[in-house]
């Protein structure tokens, strides 16, 4: 009798555990189906033009997305220009002296912004500066993004200079080093390659979001460096020649897909480098 | 430490610098809110509560109901959790329990790299590949079937909410496995010890200590999925099928919340702009909501774990 249910839990055991394989396989799965299908077909456009040259109508061989890596450079270079001195900072506060009823409503306020849809701040963006300027623009666009960014390296931030050991503070005050000389040169130093990596894997964050930028900056066929005009963006790019229905447009939304991603692991794997080996 | 009035004016202006910039952070989020509101009051006289549940959107009318948008983001989202939680844990429980060492680190690194790839990827990938393959190997042998039931009604053209829902839970599965694994790791080991002592099987084992203390996390990792799917945008507007009616079929095309944002904010203007923007606010609450909901949920599992021991 008992033999027999030990062997049905046995077969239960092993069933459960194969069970948990299979999760683990169909959970890793769609990665590699994804990269796959993002080489095989990307591959089809990927040619040296297609990084140099402009978009070409329908029909027309040839023709790049240069505008668009353009035009995301710019973007995430101008959201990054004014949002990683009010992130680290906010981080540093935080970190520092946050303590109170002031800092906890910062830190609230961070978290619930880390958990707001993107294309909530593209409507932030939308209204603060596109209705008023009456035009699409970079300017919106960054201002969308900055609120995506600015959370998440806040975050970081705190978190990576709650990791400095207290004792590394108190023996540089106690070398009489003035404590703002203290927290910028010796704390934020320290846990430095921890902050770049937070705001690496931002920035590749934001070089991937489309929700935002289709609704402030627009896009736009041709090269535009002002940046209070519509501007094309990579994803943007993408997104558009993935819903066209023309066949060598869904080539291209391929190839530039391909393009986006090498772009955004490239900065990831980098950010994760960075702090492997300071550990 | 030094008294107040002792200290050194420059330490006092760095302080007083990095707190400036912990209120711009503040100050922007308050506009955030504030512009929401602000833009979406005419929506919100004009309608009133009448917005929920009113079915019609007809920007020729100037009649804006977003019911369509919400059942749309409810059933996708849903959906996601349904194929998503049980292979995220599952997965979870592999890495912590029966991979071998060497592959605990390339599993979650690899579950980590879905959550990297931008989401106009996945709604392009989800067109072009998942859309046929569901429609010719699920959507069509099923309605033939199975047609009869109502959530399985055809006809099936490709894009629709369970597309939506199937790639949203690929895209939410790295969260929900991320946050598992931690509600896994506050398990005592000599609990588990204990149940093995005794004779038990490894999933008797896994078991019982899952429902004595993980139940409350998996669902504080389940709200946390919900919190993420509810707010996806381009994957979703690229398979749904934007079309803004109910079906309960889930075969048939469907709209999201986001995805009528994305789509019809350019052209909008007066009182369906602001009807967007209504609909930005309620993804805006829900969404707030639920993060709470969550990180309340799973504040209470850990400290109930450390006192558990």
């Amino acid at each position: 009798m008992t033999g027999t249910i030990t062997f049905r839990r046995k077969a239960v055991d092993r069933a459960m555990k194969w069970a948990f394989v299979l999760c683990a396989c169909l959970v890793i799965l769609p990665l590699f189906l994804i990269f796959f299908d993002l080489l095989i077909k990307g591959a089809k456009e990927l040619r040296w033009t297609l990084l140099t040259d402009l978009p070409r109508p329908v029909g027309e061989a040839g023709g790049g997305i240069a505008n668009g890596i353009l035009g995301t450079v710019v973007i995430t270079c101008l959201t990054m220009s004014w949002s990683v001195p009010i992130a680290v900072m906010c981080g540093i506060y935080l970190a520092e002296y946050g303590r109170g009823k002031f800092a906890s409503a910062v830190r609230f306020t961070v978290d619930t912004l880390t958990g707001v849809p993107s294309i909530i701040m593209g409507i932030f963006g939308y209204i603060l500066i596109v209705l008023p300027m009456k035009r699409f623009s970079a300017w919106a666009g960054a201002a969308a993004l900055s609120m995506i960014f600015i959370p998440v390296v806040v975050r970081t931030t705190e978190d990576m200079l709650r990791t400095v050991p207290t004792t590394v503070r108190e023996a540089a005050l106690a070398l009489g080093i003035e404590r703002w000389k203290t927290t910028l040169f010796i704390t934020v130093r320290t846990a430095s390659a921890g902050i770049l990596t937070g705001i690496l894997l931002a920035m590749a964050r934001i070089i991937g979001e489309t929700a935002p930028l289709l609704i402030t900056t627009l896009g736009n066929q041709f090269w535009q460096t002002r940046l209070d005009q519509p501007m094309a963006s990579l994803p943007l790019q993408v997104f558009s020649y993935a819903i066209s229905p023309y066949e060598d447009w869904h080539d291209k939304a391929w190839a530039g897909a391909l393009v986006l991603i090498t772009m955004v692991l490239t900065i990831n794997i980098v950010a994760r480098v960075l702090t492997r080996e300071k550990k | 430490m030094a008294t107040r009035s002792g200290r050194n004016p420059k330490d006092l202006a760095f302080e007083k610098a990095s707190a400036f910039f912990a209120f711009v952070v503040l100050f922007l989020a308050a506009l955030l809110f504030a512009v929401l509101l602000r833009e979406s009051l005419p929506a919100l006289r004009k309608f009133g509560a009448r917005f929920l549940v009113s079915g019609t959107w007809d920007p020729v009318a100037d009649q804006f109901g977003a019911l369509p948008f919400i059942y749309g983001t409810l059933v996708s989202s849903f959906l996601a959790i349904l194929i998503a939680v049980p292979l995220s844990v599952g997965a979870a429980i592999f890495i912590d329990e029966f991979a071998p060492p060497w592959l605990k680190k390339p599993v979650s690194f690899l579950a980590e790299l879905l959550a990297a790839i931008p989401s106009v990827i996945y709604g392009l990938w989800g067109i072009f590949i998942l859309v046929p393959v569901l429609r010719d190997y699920l959507m069509k042998p099923v309605t033939k079937y199975l047609g009869w039931i109502p959530l399985f009604k055809g006809p099936a053209y490709g894009p629709s909410v369970l597309a939506a829902g199937v790639l949203l839970s690929i895209m939410i599965v790295p969260f929900i496995l991320s946050v598992s694994r931690e509600v896994l790791a506050t398990v005592p080991q000599r609990q588990k010890e204990a149940v093995l002592s005794l004779g038990g099987t490894r999933w008797e084992m896994l078991r019982i200590v899952i429902g004595q203390h993980c139940i409350p996390g998996i669902f504080g990792a389940t709200v946390l999925g919900l919190g993420r799917a509810l707010g996806e945008t381009m994957a979703v507007t690229m398979v749904i099928g934007n079309r803004p009616e109910i079906f309960l079929s889930v075969f048939q095309q469907g709209y999201s919340m986001a995805a009528v944002i994305a789509n019809e904010f350019n052209e909008a203007g007066g009182i369906q702009l602001s009807s967007l923007i209504l609909i930005g606010l309620l993804l805006f609450l829900v969404t707030f909501v639920v993060n709470l909901a969550a990180k309340w949920i799973l504040s209470k599992m850990v400290a109930h774990a450390s006192r558990g021991i």
